[in-house]
């Protein structure tokens, strides 16, 4: 079983690390990702050889050749579709599938979209950088309108998708957010991922050096992240800022940015983050909440509980052989209801 | 024509009879179809069936578009084909009259529902005059006109039911009539219509009955019908039968295949015609621990398939020609990765759409060649609707044993023909060993068995056997390697491995002589016709002989030699010549390609008339 706890010989991060050179480029925000998911794994009480990391294409989709568990490096955008066959055929598994902008987002959206509304049990690391590395510097379905790339030139013009609403539009159970630069928050909300029954969708900031570099740093970057992130813990008011004087606020048609001056975030009627409301217009709220107008929310914007799609895959199968006596028998199965003898 | 010796005054005895039922799609044709196979099986007719249906459930009733059509030939004697044209035409409106009366015997038995010749719909078929006035249709057939419409209202005027639903019922007047006409048994229609429908639609069961019985007597009581006919039981092998179709055998096969595997089966579909009924079948075996997926397009169906073979399930998707295109990338994945797969391609006509409900056997050079670079995987074919069953079996051996993707071509006709099935005892059918790898920790991902060049899976799960696999190059032991002597190696090795999956092979069956005049080389639902041709042909004396492969990548090692034999080797295929195109290429070989693209199987005259050009060269 996943949950199964070990007593003996606790697994440590070394555990996790494979013989391969890392190749990817220095400076890489995958680097901490990568780190803190070996740092999450020996904490999480389950074997080491019921995990599985699966991926699709993409500088991202490497992962798996550098986590010392069992690993499918796939092909481009259909990560979901292996991962899910993988919990289907064992839901014993604990399976972490990374992707990224292009490759969740682009040519795997379908896939991607379908895993979310299904609700398998398998937690998803989507690494936006919003641009194309592997393929060199081509931009991305997260890039915003007017990134000049080498195929925009003259900038983009399409409009970008929100990863959050477009997990939250396929009504997955968890949604999260974290940021490639805070190892402690990754950590966090990896195990937040990993403790959801259900599908888990977690978006990850992550800095492309080469191609993108710095594209989150006026969210995320030390001079502004304490007025442009709002990381959300559930049950407390949404404040930040440096001295945690400013709150969000719902004044009746949208959440509004106020200051708090020297009241209480009670007292200025801050809004109390619930992450599980069964509806999905509270994460919705959270989600179009962005830079620059509002501070970008961080940590876990969704969690709701409904029946995973493995389990319930198994359960038809365990009902439907505990309806017969005994072991079915083959021939009778292939002799079928009607014979005749000759 | 059926051949005909006479026992008694009021029947003729015939060894094979050929019946074509014809209607409109909403006419519920291919309900009686089954029904009138049901009876002849469980008659002990031989049997195979053609049902041929428009690719729209519901084309404007009445018109050209919506007839729907099943063929039938049952007789006494060993039946390989659906027979090349009918004996006797059922035609319940004048659009079926003008699609299948080119095809009725002359001198052939030919009932219409006279209710249904109305001026509209003569219109709807492009009749200027309603043809059953032409004194030509009554010298050159058997004509039987019947008011079905009315007959079967009378026989229900007492039931409650709705003049609509009155009418839905002349299906089985028609039934009854020909019921009555072959002397079939009624019996086992009448406890199928009471166990389908007694408890949905009670009313409608009992009607059905009613008409069923009324269209029976209406044979006997009146002289409608100058003959009638008796077609004796087959003298066939002593065994269990039951009536299959290529599909239900297909799935049946591979639930066999993985029990004899010993692996739990994982089957991942979207629904596409012809393949859909084996997604709809095998969800309802879960009772045997099948697992299915109806995954969101045909690209995650395969994707779904390869990540249940890698966690050590036996991992089976399958689809019709457009899908495959779809799952191209991914079986060359699996070839890469080495990992055990199933993919059924159940044939239609194409390119793209084309004819989603007409068969052709034109995806062979896709299934063989339709892969980005060297990606060599097995191929074998299924013959016969029944046949379906043993390379099902055959596939899950191959991709287990040599730990490969195997693609199984199928075809529409295979897949929606029925015929009597000799059940196999299931003790009888050999185990499919290959183990995974053993827990602790000494496991190369790609160490190979010496005679079959496979690898050993080891499952998520296992302690100690972690490890990656992926589509990028890998050396031995699993890791990524871009060294050049490597990937060709690793190029060499597929393609060894792949020949010698040929190595596993039963010795190659031949019809007929070992050496002759012509060989007849074929693969595929051709089968039938194929073998009837021949047969017969052996039987006036020709030199003929026929091998039909299952094996088609690689082929046979046995098959050179065989070919060596011959004078000339005919190719008969519905494509442009795709085996031919394999056989030049492999064995540097003159073939003679004779080939058939019109969606519909070959003729059994087709055939022999292109054998004795041959002969005759």
């Amino acid at each position: 079983m996943a949950t199964e706890t070990i007593e003996e010989n606790p697994l440590t991060k070394k555990d996790f690390v494979t013989p391969n050179d890392v190749r990817w480029c220095p400076g890489c925000g995958d680097y901490a990702i990568l780190n803190s998911l070996q740092r999450t794994l020996p904490e999480l009480g389950i074997p080491k050889e019921n995990y599985v990391v699966v991926s699709g294409i993409g500088c991202s989709s490497r992962f798996p050749y550098y986590m010392n568990t069992y690993g499918f490096h796939t092909i481009h955008g259909r990560a979901p579709t292996v991962a899910a066959g993988v919990k289907v055929a064992n839901p014993d598994l604990s399976v972490w599938m990374i992707t990224g902008d292009g490759d969740g987002l682009s040519i795997g959206g379908n896939h991607l979209m379908h895993a979310l509304r299904r609700n398998i049990n398998i937690n998803i690391l989507l690494f936006n950088n919003r641009v194309y590395g592997l393929t060199k510097g081509q931009y991305s379905p997260t890039s915003p309108v007017g990134t000049r790339t080498k195929t925009t030139p003259t900038g983009s013009i399409d409009n970008p998708l929100n990863p959050i609403l477009f997990a939250l539009g396929a009504e997955a159970t968890f949604i999260a957010r974290t940021i490639d630069t805070n190892p402690k928050h990754m950590i966090e909300t990896f195990k937040a991922a990993q403790a959801h029954n259900g599908v888990s969708f977690v978006e990850i900031f992550q800095n492309c050096v080469i191609f993108n570099n710095k594209t989150w740093d006026p969210v995320y970057g030390r001079q502004s992240r304490d007025d442009n992130m709002l990381f959300l813990k559930e049950g407390e008011p949404m404040v930040f800022g440096k001295e945690e004087k400013k709150g969000i606020v719902w004044n009746g048609s949208q959440p509004e940015v106020i200051p708090l001056g020297d009241a209480t975030p009670e007292e200025k009627g801050v809004m109390i983050h619930t992450p599980d409301r069964p509806g999905s217009l509270y994460t919705a709220m959270l989600a179009e909440m962005t830079h620059p107008e509002f501070p970008t929310p961080v940590g876990t914007l969704r969690q709701v509980e409904k029946p995973t799609y493995d389990a319930q895959i198994q359960d038809q199968v365990q009902e439907a052989i505990d309806s017969q006596d005994g072991k079915p028998d083959l021939q009778g199965l292939v002799n079928g209801a009607n014979t005749w003898i000759i | 024509m059926g051949t005909e010796s006479t026992i008694a005054d009021e029947f003729k005895e015939l060894k094979t009879v050929v019946i074509r039922f014809a209607g409109d799609s909403g006419d519920g044709m291919q309900t009686i179809g089954e029904r009138f196979t049901d009876s002849s099986a469980a008659f002990g007719n031989d049997l195979a069936t053609f049902p041929d249906f428009p690719a729209e459930i519901r084309a404007p009733a009445g018109t050209i578009p919506g007839v729907s059509a099943f063929q039938i030939q049952f007789g006494s004697t060993e039946i390989l084909t659906p027979g090349d044209a009918p004996d006797a035409l059922v035609a319940m409106n004048p659009a079926a009259l003008a699609v299948h009366l080119r095809d009725l015997t002359e001198g052939g038995m030919l009932v219409v529902n006279s209710a249904a010749f109305t001026e509209a719909n003569l219109k709807m078929a492009d009749f200027e005059s309603n043809p059953l006035d032409d004194p030509e249709l009554t010298s050159k057939y058997e004509l039987i006109q019947v008011d079905i419409n009315h007959f079967t209202q009378e026989s229900l005027k007492e039931t409650e039911l709705t003049a609509k639903d009155k009418l839905r019922c002349k299906n089985f007047f028609a039934l009854g009539f020909m019921y009555w006409i072959y002397s079939r048994p009624i019996d086992n229609t009448i406890d199928f219509i009471r166990e389908k429908w007694s408890r949905k639609a009670p009313a409608l069961a009992e009607a059905n009955i009613t008409v069923l019985k009324a269209g029976y007597y209406f044979g006997e009581t009146t002289e409608t019908s100058r003959n009638r006919y008796m077609v004796a039981k087959a003298e066939v092998e002593a065994g269990t039968y039951r009536k299959i179709s290529g599909n239900e055998a297909l799935v049946l096969g591979l639930i066999a295949g993985a029990e004899k595997a010993d692996r739990k089966l994982l089957y991942s579909g979207y629904p596409i015609t012809p393949a859909s009924s084996i997604l709809e079948m095998l969800s309802n075996y879960k009772h045997f621990g099948v697992k299915t997926v109806q995954a969101e397009d045909e690209i995650a169906a395969i994707g779904v398939a390869i990540g249940g073979s890698f966690a050590g399930n036996l991992g089976i998707t399958g689809t019709s020609g457009p899908g495959m295109c779809l799952k191209a990338e991914f079986i060359g994945l699996a070839t890469s990765t080495e990992l055990p797969l199933v993919i059924i391609n159940v044939q239609r006509g194409g390119p793209s759409t084309g004819l989603p409900t007409k068969t052709e056997q034109s995806d062979l050079l896709q299934a063989v060649y339709g892969r980005h670079s060297d990606a060599p995987i097995p191929v074998i074919a299924a013959n016969s609707p029944s046949d379906c069953f043993e390379t099902a079996i055959e596939a899950v051996r191959i991709a287990l044993t040599f730990s490969t993707p195997i693609i199984v071509l199928s075809d529409l006709y295979l897949a929606n023909g029925a015929e009597p099935w000799r059940i196999p005892s299931m003790d009888g059918i050999d185990e499919i060993k290959k183990p995974i790898a053993e827990e602790g920790g000494n496991y190369t991902t790609f160490a190979r068995d010496e005679d079959t060049l496979s690898r050993t899976l080891a499952i998520p799960g296992q302690k100690g056997n972690e490890h990656r696999i992926g589509g990028l190059e890998k050396d031995e032991g699993g890791s990524v390697s871009y060294d050049p002597d490597n990937h060709e190696e690793m190029t060499h090795i597929r393609a060894e491995k792949l020949k010698r999956i040929a190595n596993s092979f039963p010795p190659t069956k031949v019809l007929g002589e070992k050496s002759g005049k012509v060989l007849v080389l074929s693969w595929g639902g051709t089968y039938g016709s194929i073998t009837a041709a021949v047969s017969a042909m052996q039987a006036e004396g020709f030199s003929v002989s026929s091998v039909h492969l299952k094996h088609l990548h690689p082929m046979p090692n046995d098959l050179k030699d065989i070919m060596d034999g011959f004078d000339q080797i005919l190719v008969p295929e519905l494509n442009m010549g795709q085996l031919d195109v394999l056989l030049r290429s492999q064995f540097l070989v003159d073939t003679v390609a004779y080939n058939k693209i019109q969606g519909q199987p070959f003729k059994v005259k087709e055939l022999t008339k292109k054998i004795h050009e041959l002969l005759q060269d």
